[in-house]
Parts: structure tokens; C-alpha cells; sequence
């Protein structure tokens, strides 16, 4: 509309999105508000706050000032209305989906994930009388078959870790919506400067801030982005700690009361309050750090992979590359639809020399770290094989995008060129050592 | 003025003029959110009016509730409604009649004609937003809950309203 407020792009608000100069002092950057608890005013002040009449801090397990901001700024990030920021990537997950379930309730979650989340939601949610059911994402009608009564959620990655996998968000946002049940997103691969699940239909988008949001590999964080827009009222029956009275806020219904704000309060005065995996000031301070040269970043990180996927397709040691910005790649299509500025830059491929050549090039490489993460501002390999996703079944590791043959790369913000030369360097020698290996044997 | 989209300038005059709130429809009951609403502002500094035919003679929050508009006894400078999208229609002709000087029509609440003859009257229309969202949005607490608030500025903001 003319005359309307402005509208400002997503580099303005990685740097401004929930911070303001701090009032009292004028601060700039974000004050560290390292601080468990906080004054009332007087009685009745904290009884409103208890019974979530009016905002305020309480208890810094509940909401602290320097995570809200990282909170509100990933909302704007993600274009959700509001955020919960907790400890790790695994601790968002759970967080999403808590106000979702309860025991008897399922998932449809994507076969396609990082081997630690195939682990948590197949193994350690039973414990909540939790169910995922798990399918392959590639055609999104799978996810339609493996609803039932008890669903109440569908879960995907935007790129699965570490297939590279890209999926139909659009189709399988409107299967969970058909269902009346909301559309999760694990956005971590490709944060929202790549991909805003919630333009596609997402509901609830979770990320391991981590990170490419943090970017240095300096803390752990995790965050649930949630679009205020699902209509929990509707599906009251389903729903019903968002849609029924809440007897610890005496007889309070959260959709009725806070309306789009409903999931989101939430997850801070029931789900952080009671499972307490909140976010350190610290963590969230450093993950703001990063958020200010996400773009900047991501734009590197896009660039340097796509060089360094490019040079390896034609490698002679390499059987294949499972990279979404190679023109080769089966999800080139869906790459440029849901994710046009870039496929990311966490990938595969394949060595010729399986398993062996795997372990042997990890050990080789010089530049590249051997460790378990993604998305630092370091080059970072890993054969999942035989780390992240060690703990899976053989099938599951290959649904997953993790044989034997599989190596991981997370590339870095280093000159490509060098990365490009570690890499040959270890190929090259790996291969001489594997051919001498093969020879004495 | 087009009510699918208010300015934030809009929204804070209508709030930063006002110094009485009648809220029409304005619960007993301290959990409901009509009551929240009025404890928010109230701890704001806006003297509350409740307005409530079934509580009439009583008291919420300390005031006398009124069972209308007309039966407050004085001019509010803005009202509040907590009655559905029908309902609001007569309310905002009370609100005309009363020389308020701004009709709010909580979320979910949105009556554009009754919006046509308060404008007309010189009054200003908020419909289908609630005034506690807006003005902790507009001054900083919306955001402490993780909220995005859509405020990017680099002033430094007085710990004060205006």
C-alpha cells in the first residue's frame, strides 16, 4: 500500500531484526543479559506474569532478553511470527513437535534426514509414546499413505543431510494441510537466506543454529519458527494442548487467548518451562554475531561448493556427485524452484574405491577438518558411514544418502582453489596407497 | 483509510492520543482475554472503563462498570471492542454518539460499514487487532516472547511513550 511502513530486505534484517539500541544505555550490539532471573515489580506484577497476562522475563529457562532477540530475528529471518530459541538443533525438534503430541500420536517424517534426528525420532521418541513413521520424500504421496487418525505432524529436511536431497515442499505441505496437520521443516542446510519453507507452506520450520547461522562452529543452539497461521482451534480434538483448557493456567486456552502468538507462547511457558533446554545468553549473543553476514556467507559457501562439486565430477577417482546445483543432479529442478540462490554447500560423493578409499581420504586431507558438523566457515569432510550415521541400520544408512562409498563435505569459506588442490592431493595419494594396498594384498 | 493494512504511525497515534479505554464487552473473569487486555492497559496507565450490561453496577479492576456507552458518564477517547462483527455495528454508532474519538474492533472483529460512518464522523477505525499485541509490539515487550515485531530502527528509544 503507498504510504505503508517500509518493507526491508533480508540483509537489513539479519543485522536489525530485534535489535534496537539497547534504552537505558544505548548500547549497540546486543548486550549479554547473563542472568537467570528477574525483578517484579511488585505482587501483582509477577502474579500477571505467572498467568501469562502481560510479557515479561520471569526466569531466564522460560525467555531471557539477548535469546529473544536471536528469537525474534529468526522469525523475521524465517518470515514466521515469533521464535523459540533452545540448546541444540535436537532439543528444536523436540520443542516443535511437543505442543503437537502427546502419547498414541505419530509423525510422517522424511527417510532423508541427518542420521542423528533418523535416530531420536526412531529410537528415543517411543519413549514418549511417540511414533514416526518413515518414508521415502521423493514422492511426496508417500506421505499421504502413511497418515492415520493419530498423526500430527509431517517432518522433512529443505536439504537433507547429507544426500542433498531436495523435496516437494509444495506437494507435501498440502498433503499435511488436507490432513489437518502441520508441515514441519528442518531448514538447517539451507537457512532462510537460501529457502523460506514458510513461503512454500511450511508451518513450523526448526534449524540447528549451529550452523551456517552462527557460522563458526563456536556454539550450540537450535530454534522452532513457527508462522502463527495453522488453525488449531479447527483441529481442537487433535491439538488439544493448544485448542483445550490448560489447567496449570487455570482453564487458559492458548489458540484463544494468543491467537497467532498460541504455539509459539507455548513453547516458552510450558515447553522450555518443563523440558528446559533453553539457549545460553552467550550462545545466542555469538549466533547474532553470525546471523549480521549470513548472506554474505551463504554466498561463499554456495559458491566455493558448486567450484569444488564441479571440479570433483570429473575426477577420476570419483564415481558420482550428489550435488543439487550440478546441472546433473536430479534435484536441479526443485533446487531452482524452492532454492534458487544456491543448492547449499553440504554434499556427497562417491569413491570408486568404497569404504577403504573413504577412510583413507579422510585421514589424507590436510585442509579439510575430519570432524562431525556442517556449515563452519571451515571446509569440513566426513565419511557418515562410519561416524554420523554409524548408528543406523544398513538400510536405513542407504535411504538416508549414507553407504559405505559416501564421503560428506561441508565447504567453507577458504579459497576454493586450495580446497580444490587438498582434495586432489588426497585423492592422489590415497588412490597410490590404495593401489599399493590392493597390490600387496 | 485501508483497514487491511494500518501503518505503524496509525496504530501508535491511535494509541499515544488516547488517554480512557472503555472496553465494551469487558469479562468479569480474570483468565479471559478481554480481561488481560484491560489489566495490560490499565498497568499502561489508561484509566479503563468497562462496559458490560450483564455486570452493570459492579466492579472489574477496580471500576464501576457501565451497561453501555451511553450510561458511562463521561467521554472515553477510545473503545474497545470485545463483542463480535454485528455487534460492533451499534457499538461504534454508541462510540459516535459519545464523541469518542476512535472505534477498536478486537481480532477477529471487522464491521466496514459501521468503520464508513465512524470515519465519516471524524473518528478513527482499528478493526480486527487487539491494542495489548499492538502496543507491546509497537514499544519493545511483544518481542521479550521471541515475537517478531517488524520495528527496525537504530534510535535509541526513551523509556517513555511519547
Amino acid at each position: 500500500m503507498s504510504g505503508g511502513d517500509p518493507v526491508y530486505g533480508f540483509e537489513t534484517l539479519a543485522i536489525h531484526a530485534g535489535a534496537q539500541p539497547e534504552p537505558v544505555t544505548g548500547a549497540r550490539q546486543t548486550p549479554i543479559f547473563q542472568n537467570a532471573s528477574y525483578v517484579f515489580h511488585d505482587a501483582d506484577h509477577a502474579a500477571s506474569l505467572f498467568n501469562l497476562m502481560e510479557p515479561g522475563f520471569v526466569y531466564s529457562r522460560l525467555a531471557n532478553p539477548t535469546v529473544a532477540v536471536l528469537e525474534e530475528r529468526l522469525a523475521a529471518l524465517e518470515g514466521g511470527v515469533g521464535g523459540t530459541a533452545v540448546a541444540t538443533g535436537h532439543a528444536a525438534q523436540v520443542l516443535a513437535l511437543f505442543p503437537l503430541m502427546a502419547p498414541g500420536c505419530e509423525i510422517v517424517a522424511a527417510n532423508k534426514l541427518y542420521g542423528g534426528s533418523l535416530n531420536q525420532m526412531g529410537n528415543s521418541f517411543k519413549k514418549f509414546g511417540w511414533t514416526a513413521r518413515f518414508v521415502d520424500p521423493e514422492d511426496p504421496e508417500n506421505f499421504r499413505r502413511a497418515l492415520s487418525g493419530d498423526t500430527r505432524a509431517l517432518f522433512v529436511e529443505s536439504i537433507a543431510n547429507p544426500g542433498g536431497v531436495i523435496v516437494d515442499l509444495e506437494a507435501i505441505a498440502a498433503i499435511a494441510h488436507e490432513a489437518g496437520v502441520p508441515f514441519v521443516v528442518d531448514n538447517t542446510m539451507a537457512t532462510p537466506w537460501l529457502c523460506r519453507p514458510i513461503d512454500f507452506g511450511a508451518d513450523i520450520v526448526v534449524n540447528s543454529t549451529t550452523k551456517f547461522l552462527s557460522g563458526n562452529g563456536t556454539s550450540l543452539g537450535g530454534a522452532v519458527v513457527d508462522t502463527g497461521a495453522f488453525p488449531w482451534l479447527e483441529h481442537a480434538g487433535k491439538f488439544p494442548s493448544l485448542a483445550r483448557p490448560a489447567p496449570e493456567y487455570h482453564g487458559l486456552t492458548f489458540a484463544e487467548t494468543f491467537g497467532t502468538l498460541a504455539y509459539t507462547t507455548y513453547a516458552h511457558a510450558v515447553s522450555l518451562r518443563d523440558l528446559g533446554a533453553s539457549q545460553q545468553p552467550m550462545n545466542a549473543w555469538l549466533t547474532l554475531l553470525g546471523l549480521e553476514t549470513l548472506p554474505l556467507r551463504m554466498e561463499r559457501h554456495c559458491a566455493n561448493a558448486l567450484a569444488v562439486a564441479e571440479w570433483l565430477e570429473g575426477h577420476p577417482a570419483v564415481e558420482w556427485v550428489s550435488y543439487a546445483g550440478l546441472p546433473s543432479s536430479p534435484y536441479r529442478g526443485l533446487q531452482q524452484r524452492y532454492m534458487p540462490r544456491g543448492a547449499g554447500s553440504v554434499f556427497t560423493f562417491g569413491l570408486k574405491g568404497g569404504y577403504e578409499a573413504g577412510m583413507r581420504l579422510v585421514e589424507t586431507v590436510e585442509l579439510f577438518s575430519h570432524l562431525a558438523n556442517v556449515g563452519d566457515a571451515r571446509s569440513l569432510i566426513l565419511h557418515p558411514a562410519s561416524t554420523t550415521h554409524r548408528q543406523l541400520t544398513d538400510e536405513q544408512r542407504a535411504a538416508a544418502g549414507a553407504g559405505d562409498d559416501v564421503i560428506r563435505l561441508s565447504i567453507g569459506l577458504e579459497t576454493a582453489g586450495d580446497l580444490i588442490a587438498d582434495l586432489d592431493r588426497a585423492l592422489r595419494a590415497s588412490s597410490i596407497r590404495g593401489t599399493v594396498r590392493a597390490a600387496a594384498e | 483509510m485501508n483497514h487491511d493494512a494500518y501503518t505503524d504511525a496509525y496504530l501508535r497515534s491511535v494509541l499515544g492520543e488516547a488517554r480512557s479505554v472503555a472496553i465494551v464487552g469487558l469479562s468479569a473473569n480474570w483468565n479471559r482475554p478481554s480481561y488481560f487486555v484491560a489489566k495490560y492497559l490499565q498497568a499502561k496507565g489508561y484509566r479503563v472503563l468497562p462496559v458490560n450490561p450483564r455486570e452493570a453496577g459492579g466492579e472489574i479492576l477496580g471500576a464501576p462498570v457501565a451497561g453501555s456507552l451511553g450510561d458511562l458518564g463521561e467521554t472515553p477517547d477510545l473503545v474497545d471492542v470485545f463483542r463480535n462483527s454485528a455487534a460492533a455495528g451499534p457499538i461504534a454508532d454508541d462510540a459516535i454518539a459519545a464523541g469518542a474519538k476512535a472505534v477498536w474492533m478486537q481480532i477477529g472483529v471487522r464491521n466496514d460499514a459501521a468503520a464508513d460512518r465512524a470515519e465519516a464522523a471524524g473518528l478513527r477505525v482499528v478493526m480486527n487487532r487487539c491494542p495489548k499485541i499492538e502496543y507491546s509490539r509497537l514499544f519493545g515487550e511483544l518481542s521479550w516472547g521471541g515475537f517478531w515485531s517488524g520495528v527496525i530502527t537504530a534510535k535509541r528509544r526513551r523509556a517513555r511513550l511519547n
